[in-house]
């Protein structure tokens, strides 16, 4: 019984504003440069959401914590597991862990045209890192793990470049990865990296 | 602002601002040669980064916030005839503010605090560092309460009148400072302060970016609306015409600061602590927060053509010509508008987060946000500046021609600066480093667009010194008689009669953004407190 006077309330309401709305004076020229707007924007926001759900067009996004604190003590992150590995499912997964002031690994070597999963985790403080020419980019922010998956189409040299202040030696912090044709490209036997290999 | 101690208070906070304006300005040219690399004896990534401290925070704490606080104060006396509610309230705000910058200035300028003027936990600054940019923003608040109350106070000895366009787009500016402003407040507040003093062991920054990233969209709106008001207020008049749509322009206001709230998340768009469903929904907020700003480009070009068409301008494009062009207003609006398209372009290119992922915290994103920060809206504050100097002390604008020419040079050296600046973000340089020492050979292609934005650096530079010297030289020269015009706004083709109260007030849209907050920031601050998460210890830079 009470529900009945107060949706006759709301609809009243809601009445009047429909109401008011149309009295506002709205030019014809300007009536249509709002359709268009709405238009452009409508395609827009269509084009972003059809991507993200039927696609997979997504930011990397994986609400996933670790402690920052202690990744040496870390089975996933310790030092002999880090760089390219190839799981049960043949799906090649990239451990990095991002620290002043570089990349860990220094070198890694992947395949083009393969699907990689990175799986970034900082020692320290803010970072974040980019493959110029490439769509692999992802903050990478202490207490979380980004993880990304991408695939290089071009094989070659690229740098691997910490874009996010992280103190004074930021300019410093880089690293490279070799991107290798998918054909000459094999999967480690073993983790790939003890220590740090070739630098430059 | 016809008494003599109200055009005080404005022209003090005026000062205020073009003096770190100006200040930051140098630094800002330093910065581009330092990180090119050209001169190796100004190598220094020490000083570089107690630099670009130092510009953020001046430009776009000091030189925003006292301009906007002295600008609202010239709206609301003007339009409301009225005088300023409180005044030893508003100067206890202003000395609160600067305080608030000394302190913070202290640790920027000894490279205490060069944690950059988004903070970067876990590293940490001095605490009076944080305390200052708390002081500056409390200040402020100062002001917005100012604001509200002079115009609750009118709309009650006024009632059933629409309030004028330019308080209500200032009243609606100061409440979309308050929401703004509260995101990092916490952020300090909770966060950082007790960090820094060593309350607390740890800090999440995830939970960090997330309360930054509540300020950081909207606050670049609260910049903007002064630039917008002017387009809508001033530049109609000024272009001999009339104001296309009362009533359009209080809705693109509304829709601006309503929307602007809700979508900070497309600068976490790359980040790992929150996921991917929230980041589409800030996303799409974002497309709508365009509209208003369609709209606007709208009315004032429309605005714009009946001027040029009432001065007997002809044909499609040939009202452009007989605009006048030696209005510093008017230039200044064209201007604008041009620097605007290009920058809504490069923002459209940022919302988009698969396009956004190939720019993200490169060159580009500083680029951008100059490009529609220090071009599209400081050239208004130019334009503003030059429009009330004269009224505030009483004398004539010293020179209009060098005015006419500190305009244009502000813009070439800008296109000079920006475009650059986007090529190398495309091209993978990063943002704020301080040189490029990858052993590269992508870096070689970097060079000669370094060289340009240096160029570029100089010309605003010039543009900026002369900028200072027209307002101190028609301040300082002896007038020969007094100068006795007054503010003109343009009025409405269709003069407003009467309005809905949702046009006039914001107590239901105070209400809507309430809810929006709640729906698109509830979950994603609560989450950190039910997840597992391990915080970061205090690091030094």
């Amino acid at each position: 019984m009470q529900t009945e006077p107060s949706k006759q309330k709301y609809e009243q309401c809601l009445r009047d504003f429909v109401t008011q709305v149309r009295a506002i004076h709205i030019d014809q020229l300007e009536r249509k440069w709002i359709t268009i707007s709405l238009l452009v924007v409508g395609l827009f926001v269509g084009i972003i959401t059809i991507d993200a759900f039927f696609h997979g067009v997504n930011p990397p996004s994986k609400v996933e914590t670790i402690d920052s604190a202690s990744l040496h003590l870390n089975k996933e992150f310790a030092e002999d597991n880090l760089g390219v590995q190839v799981d049960a499912t043949g799906a090649i997964i990239i451990r990095m862990v991002a620290g002043r002031y570089s990349f860990f690994p220094k070198h890694i070597d992947v395949p083009a045209e393969t699907p990689l999963t990175f799986r970034w985790v900082s020692m320290d403080v803010l970072h974040g890192v980019h493959i110029p020419m490439t769509n692999m980019s992802t903050m990478i922010v202490p207490g979380y793990v980004a993880e990304i998956t991408t695939t290089f189409p071009k094989p070659g040299e690229y740098p691997l470049l910490c874009n996010e202040f992280c103190g004074l030696g930021h300019n410093h912090m880089w690293s490279n990865i070799s991107v290798i044709a998918k054909e000459d490209w094999k999967a480690p036997v073993k983790p790939s990296v003890k220590g740090g290999s070739n630098n430059e | 602002m016809n008494d003599a101690a109200t055009r005080k208070l404005i022209l003090s906070n005026f000062w205020v601002a073009f003096i770190a304006f100006i200040v930051a300005c140098f630094m800002g040219e330093y910065q581009v040669l330092e990180r090119s690399g050209f001169i190796p004896a100004l190598d220094s990534p020490s000083v570089y980064f107690a630099s670009v401290s130092t510009h953020g925070v001046l430009m776009a704490f000091v030189l925003t916030t006292f301009f906007i606080m002295g600008f609202g104060y010239t709206i609301a006396t003007t339009t409301l005839k009225q005088p300023i509610w409180n005044k030893p309230l508003a100067w206890g705000g202003f000395w609160v503010t600067l305080v608030g910058v000394v302190l913070a200035a202290i640790p920027l300028l000894t490279g205490k605090a060069s944690v950059l003027y988004t903070f970067y936990p876990p590293m940490v600054a001095p605490a009076v560092f944080y305390i200052g940019a708390t002081l500056l923003v409390v200040g402020s608040w100062v002001w917005c309460a100012i604001m509200l109350v002079m115009f609750v106070q009118w709309k009650k000895a006024n009632p059933g009148q629409p309030v004028p366009l330019a308080m209500f787009a200032t009243a609606m500016n100061a409440l979309l400072w308050l929401w703004t402003s509260a995101g990092v407040a916490l952020e300090v507040l909770f966060q950082l302060i007790p960090f820094s003093l060593g309350w607390i062991d740890t800090i999440d920054p995830g939970l960090s970016r997330t309360l930054f990233a509540w300020t950081l969209h909207p606050i670049v709106y609260f910049w903007l609306i002064p630039a917008y008001i002017a387009f809508y207020v001033f530049v109609p008049k000024q272009a001999g015409g009339f104001l296309f749509s009362d009533e359009m322009a209080r809705l693109a206001f509304i829709v601006l600061a309503v929307f602007a709230l809700p979508i900070g998340f497309h600068h976490l768009y790359m980040d790992p602590e929150q996921a991917k469903g929230w980041k589409l929904l800030h996303g799409i907020g974002t497309f709508v927060v365009a509209l208003p700003t369609l709209v606007t480009g709208f009315t004032v070009i429309a605005s714009l053509e009946i001027a040029g068409r009432l001065r007997g301008g002809k044909g499609l494009f040939g009202w452009i010509l007989s605009l006048p062009w030696t209005n510093t207003m008017v230039l200044s609006v064209i201007l604008s508008l041009l620097m605007l398209i290009f920058g809504g372009f490069g923002g459209i290119v940022n919302a988009s987060y698969a396009m956004n992922a190939m720019i993200h915290n490169t060159a580009w994103v500083p680029g951008h946000f100059h490009l529609i920060f220090a071009g599209t809206t400081v050239i208004m504050y130019f334009a503003i500046a030059y429009y009330l100097w004269p009224m505030l002390v009483k004398k004539p604008l010293f020179s209009s021609p060098m005015a006419l020419i500190q305009l244009w040079t502000w813009f070439i050296g800008m296109s000079i600066l920006t475009t650059p600046w986007h090529v190398l973000g495309l091209l993978g340089e990063p943002r704020r480093i301080s040189s490029v020492v990858y052993n590269n050979l992508l870096t070689l292609a970097w060079k000669p667009y370094e060289f340009m934005m240096i160029l570029g650096g100089l010309v605003l530079l010039g543009s900026a010194c002369l900028f200072i010297y027209i307002l101190a030289k028609t301040q300082l020269n002896p007038a020969a008689e007094a100068y006795e015009e007054s503010i003109e706004f343009a009025e409405p083709i269709h003069a407003d009669e009467s309005l809905p109260e949702w046009l006039n007030d914001f107590k239901l849209w105070n209400k809507v953004i309430a809810v929006l907050m709640a729906i698109s920031f509830g979950y994603p601050i609560l989450q950190f407190f039910f997840m597992d998460t391990s915080g970061s210890s205090p690091w030094g830079f």
